[in-house]
């Protein structure tokens, strides 16, 4: 019988991706799911590090994310299968970190992307906070779009949905919303509306998401909040705070004129 | 001609345990044997702590092969690893209540499955013991079916670790781009027999699937 160390060894060896004689040379595995596993690999044609992934069995995953070219999205340079039967994916090597703070301007930034695929046509459908990462630069990038437009995902993301549809993407994202922490019942409205149980009462896609959540922070009116008239008259006086504290010192400075030219 | 006991998939040893020729069934006890009897054998030991393991898998496995012990195996309801799991359970909680009977009251000591369940669950146990079993079996088969030199390389550099590829290209007195080429046809023709394998031992499409993640710990 063999050692613990050796079956260890073993599990390596028959999941290690094979490229000798290739222009790609594994260095390691940086991550793995039920989709498949991704390592970071070094391009000798080209000089540089990439990401590969490799997937047991074809996925759409490549030439969808292909056609998806946004700078919030991890592109895909090279696809193709190993000799073992396994097919790959080439894409950019993303150094950064997954999103620890999340802030209502970074969720507009994640919400483009979504927004521009759900343009296209695709729905990522396992939308959560690791699955989206800040690179080097502040970039915010949405990875992993291997169930794209499939039935799946993850228990507290996932939409009740009998039905892969943009909505399936916008409850995921209001699910992410909610980690924003901001006490607000015009926030939490939004909330509430992207993450309704029945898709058709939701956000049709993340680009009308992403409009309500601009307005929340440009204090406008909302499509999920309505709002009494007290409330509204009060939001029109914080909006335009300036402009009325301009108006007020005005009227106060003529006043003052006024009382001291009658004295 | 097979009973439809089980979805038939091709090659699958799980589904020729229930043909009705004995060829077949011979061939599949041979090879579930060869990956269960190890495992069995550990769990029997360390998870009932028996000190007749020995007996006591050999027994178990000479009737849980017959048709008739199977015929309560659904593929829809769980991995038959799962199911033969439990019937040994079954099997040796019997045999613990008539060894009871035999002793007019049962002086033997009872083994409570929780007192040790600290260090390792029995699922754990059996998973691992499982696992280690496949590879010994697949590496058995990848020694058949590859040439001497190779699977000495391999040997040497996967299985032990610590060999570098020039010290094997020094050792088998071949260039180290032949070292390179031996050592991933090895990996390649490893990686297909383990496969296969878990395809021989599965019932269906969907366990074969779960168990490689359970063996590889990724999607097959």
């Amino acid at each position: 019988m063999i050692s613990d160390q050796a079956v260890e060894r073993l599990r390596t060896v028959v999941t290690w991706p094979d490229f000798s004689g290739t222009r790609y040379e594994i260095v390691r595995e940086i991550g793995r799911g039920g989709m498949g596993s991704v390592y970071e690999a070094i391009d000798h044609e080209l000089g540089r590090r990439v990401a590969i992934k490799i997937a047991e069995a074809a996925s759409p995953e490549a030439r969808l994310t292909a056609q998806l070219e946004h700078p919030g999205i991890v592109p895909i340079h090279d696809a193709g299968t190993l000799a073992d039967g396994r097919s790959f994916y080439v894409m950019k090597l993303v150094r950064g970190e997954t999103i620890s703070e999340l802030t209502l301007r970074t969720f507009l930034r994640i919400c483009e992307p979504v927004a521009f695929a759900h343009a296209r046509g695709v729905v990522h459908c396992d939308l959560k906070p690791s699955n989206i990462m800040a690179g080097e630069f502040g970039e915010v990038l949405v990875l992993d779009w291997g169930i794209a437009n499939r039935r799946g995902g993850t228990e507290g993301y996932m939409a009740p949905d009998a039905v892969v549809s943009p909505a399936v993407d916008v409850f995921a994202l209001g699910r992410i919303l909610a980690q924003c922490g901001i006490d607000s019942r015009r926030l939490d409205a939004i909330v509430a509306m992207a993450t309704s149980p029945d898709p058709a009462m939701r956000y049709p896609t993340a680009a009308e998401l992403m409009d309500d959540v601009a307005r929340f922070l440009d204090g406008r009116d909302l499509v999920a909040y309505r709002e009494s008239a007290l409330e509204r008259a009060g939001r029109w006086v914080y909006r335009h705070r300036g402009l009325l504290g301009i108006i007020a010192a005005y009227i106060v400075m003529r006043v003052v004129i006024l009382i001291a030219f009658h004295r | 001609m097979t009973r439809r006991l089980f979805p038939t998939t091709r090659g699958s040893v799980v589904a020729a345990l229930a043909s009705d020729e004995s060829a077949d069934r011979a061939r599949a006890f041979d090879t579930l044997v060869g990956i269960y009897w190890t495992p069995l054998h550990r769990y029997a030991q360390n998870v009932h702590r028996r000190t007749d393991a020995d007996d006591l898998t050999q027994a178990f496995l000479a009737v849980a092969f017959e048709r008739e012990s199977l015929s309560a195996y659904d593929v829809r309801k769980g991995s038959f690893r799962t199911f033969l799991r439990t019937l040994f359970d079954r099997f040796i909680a019997n045999r613990i209540r008539d060894e009871g009977r035999l002793k007019r009251g049962g002086d033997l000591k009872r083994v409570d499955l929780t007192e040790h369940a600290a260090a390792e669950t029995p699922d754990v146990l059996f998973e691992r013991e499982w696992a280690r079993s496949v590879f010994t079996v697949a590496l058995e088969r990848l020694r058949q079916s590859i040439d001497d030199t190779a699977f000495a390389m391999f040997e040497e550099y996967d299985l032990r670790g610590g060999a570098r590829y020039a010290e094997l290209a020094a050792k088998f007195a071949v260039p180290e781009t032949t070292v390179t080429n031996r050592l991933a046809l090895a990996r390649r023709t490893l990686r297909k027999i383990v496969l296969d394998l878990l395809r021989e031992i599965t019932g269906s499409e969907h366990e074969f699937r779960a168990e490689a993640r359970a063996l590889l710990g990724s999607d097959a």
